[in-house]
């Protein structure tokens, strides 16, 4: 059949996507998935290291021993009041017997107590998160108060809590940015095994005068798009993940472990563009240094 | 009109100079030794000599997919070897190619194969359609315009490939065997093809092993044998 020339337009300089572009864009795809995964856990990971030491240091527990002319209870109050007029103390509540008997419960069983035993008791104190009042302050105020106590701001706990809260987030931190280093350096591996695979047309281009910005411009701009498409689909299906998990786990995300927040599904969005700019980029180097090859060395 | 347009008028500068050429495939011993020979402005040359003699490889050297290891190879009376990069692909589109192995673009029509010369060389397509469906008329693919490289016998792959390198109207146009699948007849137009061009201005350089072709046209002959030039050599 024979044409119409006036009614002719260019054709594509560069082949059609193939089934090797379809490996290229399901491989980048798993990996960005894998990295968007990581990069969630991360997030979750360094909240829930917030979550313990902030559960720590925001409260503290004071121990009131009843001087001889006290009753338990009375010690107890009059703690609570001296620690209520601290700075930085949001809420100092003395704790009943019953319940003073309660937490001792589980290391002496239940009828274990005689009823006349005077139990230490126990103030209960929110700290004001902001500017939390220190141990000294308290202990002072008590002091002042002439209540024979001692003050528990679990800051001895609170060092190891903190530490291994950094370590799990620098841990978490550690594998989202080894996955998401793989995850490039697949991409620019395969990205110029396709580009090797159309060295033909590379080559005819070259010897017909077409400049390397131009060609590696066609290679570049198909191999963005390419790797676009993969970080939509695997960051998009690791999103979906974590949106899921936050619906199903309620405001605990999966497990009190790991609370996935609603925005950690916004981890997503750099993997469209980090993909995409990584695949173009191989793209780019890897045109031309296959045309300065071509250029007979 | 461009300078080197006016020298090739004068007929100062040679249009491709060798002197002293050698060149080797990466470490192999030397492919072309000792190569000196020039084509003035407007020639028409054959090259011919036994398979594996280098005719491929020095075609190549024209076409500045290769760089030689000794000697200096000359385009328009330009050193090749101090050309900068940047200007190399427009001195690659005064070059028209026929390869041995034709080289067609597999995913791209006929008729977008024939125009690729002038696509690249960023002319309208308003302005060249005809010219591309005339020349694709001329060498028989008429009919054949909208089909694909794979579906052509070889024959006519052969004369696309020699449609897609005469169609930007080269300074040069090189040929590797261009008549190696078709047959007397339309051996013998595909060679009136490249004497019209000849008499156009273009300098015709054909490397083939067809005697009959080269005693039909009477040209000068640069004869290759194991690497090095025994006959036409300056
Ligand atoms: N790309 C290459 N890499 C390494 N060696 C090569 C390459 N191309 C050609 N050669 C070698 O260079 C020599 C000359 O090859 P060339 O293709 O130039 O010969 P030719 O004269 O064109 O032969 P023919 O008539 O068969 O086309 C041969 O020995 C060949 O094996
Ligand atoms: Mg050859």
């Amino acid at each position: 059949m024979s044409l119409d020339p006036q009614r002719w337009k260019p054709g594509p300089l560069l082949p059609a996507a193939d089934a090797r572009d379809g490996a290229l864009v399901f491989v980048v795809a798993v990996l960005c998935f894998l990295s968007v995964l990581a990069a969630i856990g991360a997030l979750a990971a360094g909240r829930a290291a917030e979550g313990w030491s902030q559960a720590l240091s925001g409260t503290a527990t004071v121990l009131v021993r009843p001087r001889g002319d006290q009753t338990s209870d009375a010690a107890a109050a009059a703690a609570a009041e001296a620690l209520a007029g601290v700075r930085g103390v949001t809420l100092a509540r003395a704790l009943a017997g019953a319940e003073a008997t309660a937490l001792l419960e589980p290391w002496l069983g239940k009828d274990a107590l005689p009823p006349d035993l005077p139990v230490p008791r126990l103030v209960a104190v929110d700290l004001d998160r902001a500017r939390p009042a220190t141990a000294d302050a308290m202990t002072q105020a008590l002091r002042q108060a002439q209540v024979d106590a001692s003050v528990d701001d679990h800051s001895l706990w609170l060092e190891d809590v903190q530490r291994a809260a950094g370590l799990a987030r620098w841990a978490a931190v550690g594998v989202a940015a080894l996955v998401a280093l793989a995850a490039a350096a697949v991409t620019v591996l395969a990205t110029r095994a396709a580009l090797a695979a159309r060295r033909e047309v590379l080559e005819v281009l070259h010897l017909s005068g077409a400049r390397p910005g131009m060609i590696a411009g066609l290679f570049e701009r198909r191999f963005a798009l390419m790797g676009a498409a993969a970080g939509l689909f695997g960051g998009g299906a690791a999103a979906m993940i974590a949106l899921s998990a936050r619906l199903a786990g309620g405001s605990g995300g999966i497990s009190p472990v790991t609370p996935v927040a609603w925005a950690d599904a916004l981890a997503a969005v750099p993997a469209p563009l980090a993909a995409g700019l990584v695949a173009a980029l191989a793209a780019r180097l890897a045109a031309l240094n296959l045309l300065r090859s071509m250029s007979g060395a | 009109m461009r300078p080197e347009a006016l020298l090739l008028e004068a007929g100062a500068e040679p249009v491709v100079r060798f002197d002293g050429v050698a060149m080797r495939y990466g470490r192999a011993p030397e492919t072309l030794s000792d190569i000196a020979f020039s084509l003035a402005p407007g020639s028409f040359h054959f090259i011919t000599g036994p398979s594996g003699a280098g005719k491929s490889s020095l075609l190549k050297l024209i076409y500045l997919a290769h760089r030689p290891s000794r000697g200096s190879v000359e385009l328009f009376g330009r050193d090749v070897s101090v050309v900068a990069e940047r200007d190399m692909p427009m001195l690659r589109r005064r070059i028209g190619v026929i390869f041995q192995d034709v080289r067609l673009l597999e995913h791209l029509s006929v008729f977008d194969n024939a125009a690729l010369p002038l696509r690249i060389a960023n002319r309208k397509p308003a302005a060249y359609r005809g010219d591309v469906a005339e020349l694709l008329a001329w060498v028989g693919l008429g009919e054949r315009m909208h089909a694909l490289p794979a579906t052509l016998s070889g024959g006519e792959k052969q004369r696309l490939a020699i449609a897609r390198a005469v169609v930007g109207r080269p300074d040069i146009l090189l040929a590797d065997e261009p008549t190696g699948n078709v047959d007397h007849p339309m051996a013998l137009r595909i060679l009136r093809l490249f004497v019209e061009l000849n008499r156009l201005g273009t300098t015709v350089l054909i490397a083939t092993h067809d005697e009959e072709l080269m005693a039909h046209a009477r040209r000068p002959v640069l004869r290759l044998e194991g690497g090095r030039l025994t006959e036409g050599g300056s």
